[in-house]
């Protein structure tokens, strides 16, 4: 029995060490690479994202998003001579882990950390990123992580706000003569910000909202909440949520019967949402960055060209391109000019993205200020249909 | 829309639900009775049966083909992770097993995405066609395939713990595992018959549910612990038991969704549980048969 | 009698040598990350003693606790930043009313036996979850408590850096490891013991074995209350995620490698699982560049299953058997040759 026991033991370790060894072997290399010139000091960045976890279909793409970049900034010969060396940690989607891991990332002395994914996981990692004095740009949406601005020094943003998202579709629906309205959201928090701010842009445009329902992150069967939403009779349905249940409320509408004009959030910024909600996607509209539709922007758009450059280049290696990707392009790109203007000082990187005006970015046209740490305004979002399984702006 | 209408749509929501409740705490129900371990691996096991029938279609297998493949791939997995962590462990005592279940549905959840990625993925309904219209309310047929799988399981469980000889030999073990053992059955290999029997049942449910819910890698969580809930709430020991108490949940939360607050809604749900319990401690089939809902 | 002598005496020498390691360590780690890391287990370590006094001495499995972590830091952050009391008097607000909450709520779960016991302990943190979830004019709904939670403080002395906090947190984790220590020891412990063992026969003996099993549970909750308290004005941002089922679970794993029968398990198993976690988040890109979490969690997952296997009492257990076979060998060295 022992000498079994032992011989799994051996067999377990033995499957351990293998995977690991797989993972070198394809390791090597990358690591040889190294090029001939004599580099000078590294500039190290930190990098933390929502991996792994519920937050994952947007840590994942914003993790090969930052990668890409660092490899090719470094294939050219990195900035100024100066290679990035890239620390990427994955919070799991955890915030103690989130918190834990800025801890870690500060105590390397990297120069600027960008992340997290999502709102909790980068507000639980503030109070230590405040304290050292190091500069954090996010990646996720919510307003209160830059806001108030007094308090958050160190802290900037590049996705746009949950508040500017609301306004954008209040100011749709408003246009679309669409003023009685059902509100559904996924029950985390993402849907639960967006309910908060929708509800103040609703209340601006006169927008009455007759129902609001929940839904949690893992249901697929929404009837209950729809059958609610029916009896209220809306002029239009309002969605805040990401797939898949954004795609199963989505599929679950059009089984029902439901034929009023359905609105989703940026949430669905991804090719997931219609591969998954399939037919029942046809229709949909949704406000999005305007990576969506690069290609049928006008040409004098200052973004296209950046936008149509990174789309292809992510497609090229890594599928259908999304949002979430490009808000981590903008963050890092920020940090990196922000580093060439400065050089390796925390403070004085810190001042210089405070300092960025008119950068052309994926997510929109930044223009930060000692007020406003996140710099997009309305024009940073366009209303998207879905038709067929392509996106195309609305006019 | 009427009440009633309402109400019937809510049951058929809350029926479809239950339905895949059922489905997953069958297999607590097995291995529970055969090894007395709750197998928090179980959501994994559905996991797993949906991605390998969504990897095999999406491969260009047929559809009947790859169920009968994906049911078999489950099998060997759960039938080698038996071999290799829960007969070693087996003398350990009940909630070191339990660790070691948690422990292997941390290592399934974590290779599955590093397979399949975060992104879900969709498998076609078994049946084409549009919803069924049932007196104002509405339901996919693929709603039926899920009610249908879990009678269809049932029956099938019922017949073979009552006829066949493996299905008696477990029973015997349950029953008592020294005299089982006397009577030349080997409760090793009967561990190992529970676990791989559940698995197939996990990997039917995971791939009837999986036009439904669509297939992700972090599936297994919450259809683990509603099914889980399901389980106990039948008695952990009762087929029937488990399967009325997957329908039982099911339409407890689309009511609460529906007539309540959707917000509240797994709230309402565990509050009638632990007054179910308070009221029957033994769980609604725990000690005595049937009866009562 | 000889030999109990000899066991209190190592008791208290351990305890003091403990005490000794605690105020040692952060003179001799200065790197940051790695206090903040210590802070994250001791805070961890008050949940789990609780836990382990309810799973180990009286033989009740809770999947509940981290429902308990979060009143503590809810109550803490709520009232410290909404209604501007006093952090302590919030500190101790949220012990009393989770003691108290845990207490009424555990008379009809104590009812319940084994797995139902389990279930009902699993929905009971459900629902608080959901509630902290759905009050939102109190909680601040799933996005988390909107206003900043301030420092703890004892005159001008502000906890607002990882060295003071971790004197904060460990000298906590130390009462809480003495306290059960005592415990263990006392009338009540034994009883505790004895419920273990044989509940039925606890009863023939005249042992009130519900209501010590609910001072038992109420305690835990108190621990895990504290914790959260500590949680709260450490982090100082709190939402409903970490005190989901996943964190419960977490607790019951770290109990459980570290050992149920000893006080000192808890402190053995939050610091390997969490030393684990982090490590592998350290090393596993040196090994696989690029990897992220997905690694780590397989990794993981496997050493949670090899620990199980090979030291299914945990290790404070295996530690214990190494020391008495040594002990053993060296009391009698001729009988081995």
């Amino acid at each position: 029995m022992e000498r079994l026991i032992k011989k799994r033991a051996i067999l377990v370790i033995a499957l351990i060490l293998g995977l690991i060894a797989a993972g070198c072997g394809g390791a090597q290399e990358d690591t040889e690479k190294s090029s001939s010139a004599e580099p000078k000091e590294p500039y190290k960045i930190g990098a933390i994202f929502d991996i792994s976890g519920p937050g994952s279909s947007l840590g994942v793409p914003e993790r090969d998003t930052v990668n890409m970049i660092v490899d090719k900034i470094n294939e050219d010969g990195g900035i100024d001579g100066h290679p990035i060396e890239l620390i990427m940690l994955d919070n799991k989607s955890n915030e103690t882990e989130a918190a834990l891991a800025a801890k870690s990332l500060i105590q390397k002395d990297v120069l600027a950390i960008i992340g997290c994914s999502t709102s909790g996981t980068t507000l639980a990692m503030l109070e230590g990123i405040q304290q050292a004095e190091i500069p954090l740009v996010s990646a996720a949406a919510s307003i209160r992580i830059v806001e108030p601005v007094n308090e958050r020094k160190w802290v900037f943003k590049t996705a746009q706000s949950d508040s500017l998202v609301a306004d954008k579709v209040a100011a749709y629906l408003k246009s679309q003569g669409l003023t009685k309205i059902a509100f559904a959201s996924m029950n985390n928090a993402f849907g639960d910000s967006g309910k908060v701010e929708f509800e103040k842009a609703a209340a601006r445009e006169g927008i009455e909202i007759v129902a609001t329902e929940k839904f949690e992150q893992n249901d697929t069967i929404m009837t209950s909440q729809l059958t609610n939403i029916k009896k209220a009779n809306p002029q239009a349905v309002l969605a805040w949520a990401i797939p898949p249940s954004a795609s199963s409320f989505t599929t679950n509408y059009k089984q029902m019967g439901l034929t009023m004009p359905l609105i989703h959030s940026h949430g669905i910024g991804n090719k997931t949402f219609i591969e998954l909600a399939g037919d029942a996607a046809d229709g949909v509209v949704f406000p999005a960055g305007k990576l969506l539709v690069a290609e049928g922007l006008p040409n004098d758009d200052p973004q296209k060209q950046v936008l149509v450059e990174y789309a292809t280049e992510f497609e090229a290696k890594y599928g259908p391109r999304n949002t979430f990707g490009g808000h981590a392009w903008d963050a890092l790109q920020i940090v990196l000019s922000a580093v060439e203007k400065a050089g390796p000082d925390r403070a004085k990187i810190r001042d210089e993205i405070e300092r960025t005006t008119n950068f052309v970015g994926i997510s929109g046209v930044f223009n930060m200020s000692p007020e406003d740490h996140n710099g997009l305004g309305l024009d940073s979002m366009v209303m998207v249909k879905i038709s067929g399984d392509q996106w195309e702006p609305v006019d | 829309m009427s009440l009633s209408s309402e109400l019937l749509q809510y049951l058929l929501s809350g029926l479809t639900m239950g339905g895949i409740y059922a489905l997953v705490a069958l297999g607590f129900v097995i291995i529970h009775n055969v090894t007395g371990i709750i197998n928090f691996a179980q959501g994994e096991f559905v996991m797993l049966g949906a991605m390998f029938m969504v990897t095999l279609v999406n491969a260009g297998v047929p559809a009947a083909g790859a169920l009968v493949i994906a049911v078999i791939l489950v099998m060997i997995v759960v039938g080698l992770i038996e071999i290799g962590a829960i007969r070693t462990a087996r003398k350990a005592s009940p909630i070191t097993l339990i660790i070691i279940t948690i422990g292997l549905s941390t290592a399934i959840k974590g290779i599955a995405l590093l397979v399949w990625g975060t992104n879900p993925y969709k498998l076609e309904p078994f049946t084409k066609g549009g919803p069924i219209h049932i007196g104002g309310a509405t339901i996919v047929p693929q709603s039926l395939w899920v009610i249908g799988t879990t009678v269809l399981v049932l029956a099938l469980t019922f017949f073979i713990f009552e006829y066949t000889y493996w299905g008696k030999a477990l029973r015997a073990c349950v029953v008592n595992k020294f005299a089982a053992r006397l009577m030349g059955i080997n409760p090793q290999r009967m561990s190992l018959l529970a676990f791989v029997f559940s698995a197939a049942l996990a990997a039917l449910a995971g791939i009837v549910i999986a036009p439904i819910t669509y297939v992700t890698y972090d599936m297994g969580l919450m259809l683990g612990l509603k099914g889980f809930v399901a389980a106990v709430l039948g008695g952990l020991s009762s087929t029937p038991g488990a399967v009325i108490g997957g329908l039982a949940l099911g339409i407890i939360e689309s009511m609460g969704a529906g007539l309540l607050s959707s917000g509240y809604k797994d709230g309402i749900a565990f509050i009638i549980l632990l007054l179910v319990l308070f009221l029957k401690p033994g769980g609604i089939f725990g000690t005595s048969g049937t009866k009562r809902v | 009698m000889k030999d109990l002598l000899r066991q209190k005496r190592l008791r208290h020498a351990l305890i003091l040598l403990f005490t000794l390691i605690i105020f040692a360590v952060p003179f001799l780690v200065t790197n940051n990350y790695y206090l903040s890391v210590l802070v994250i287990i001791g805070i961890h370590t008050i949940v789990v003693v609780g836990l382990c006094l309810l799973m180990g001495y009286a033989g009740q499995i809770s999947l509940g606790h981290a429902a308990f972590y979060g009143l503590g830091a809810y109550t803490s952050g709520i009232l410290t930043s909404t209604y501007n009391v006093s952090p302590w008097l919030a500190m101790l607000a949220g012990a009393v009313g989770t003691g108290i909450i845990a207490y009424l709520i555990g008379i009809p779960i104590f009812r319940l036996k084994e797995h139902y016991l389990a279930l009902a302990t699993l929905g009971l943190g459900l629902i608080i979850h959901v509630v902290l979830m759905e009050e939102v004019e109190l909680t601040g709904g799933p996005s988390g408590l909107s206003k900043g939670i301030p420092y703890l403080s004892i005159g001008s002395l502000v906890f607002n850096n990882d060295f003071k906090y971790y004197f904060l947190v460990w000298i906590l984790a130390l009462l809480a490891v003495i306290l059960a220590n005592n415990v263990v020891h006392s009338r009540i412990g034994r009883a505790l013991r004895s419920i273990h063992g044989s509940e039925f026969a606890a009863q023939s003996l005249g042992v009130d074995t519900g209501r010590h099993k609910l001072q038992v549970f109420a305690l835990s909750a108190i621990y895990a209350s504290v914790a959260g308290s500590l949680y709260a004005h450490y982090i100082t941002f709190i939402s409903p995620s970490p005190f989901g089922l996943m964190t419960s679970v977490q607790f019951v794993v770290m109990a459980v490698v570290g050992g149920l029968a000893s006080i000192w398990g808890p402190i053995l198993g939050v610091s390997v699982i969490t030393v684990m976690a982090e490590g592998l988040k350290e090393f596993m890109p040196l090994l696989i560049p690029q990897a992220g979490g997905e690694y780590e969690i397989v990794v993981y997952g496997i050493i949670l299953v090899v620990i199980m296997i090979f030291m299914p009492d945990g290790l404070t257990a295996t530690l214990v058997k190494a020391y008495e076979s040594w002990r053993y060998r060296k009391e009698r060295p001729n009988e081995t040759s």
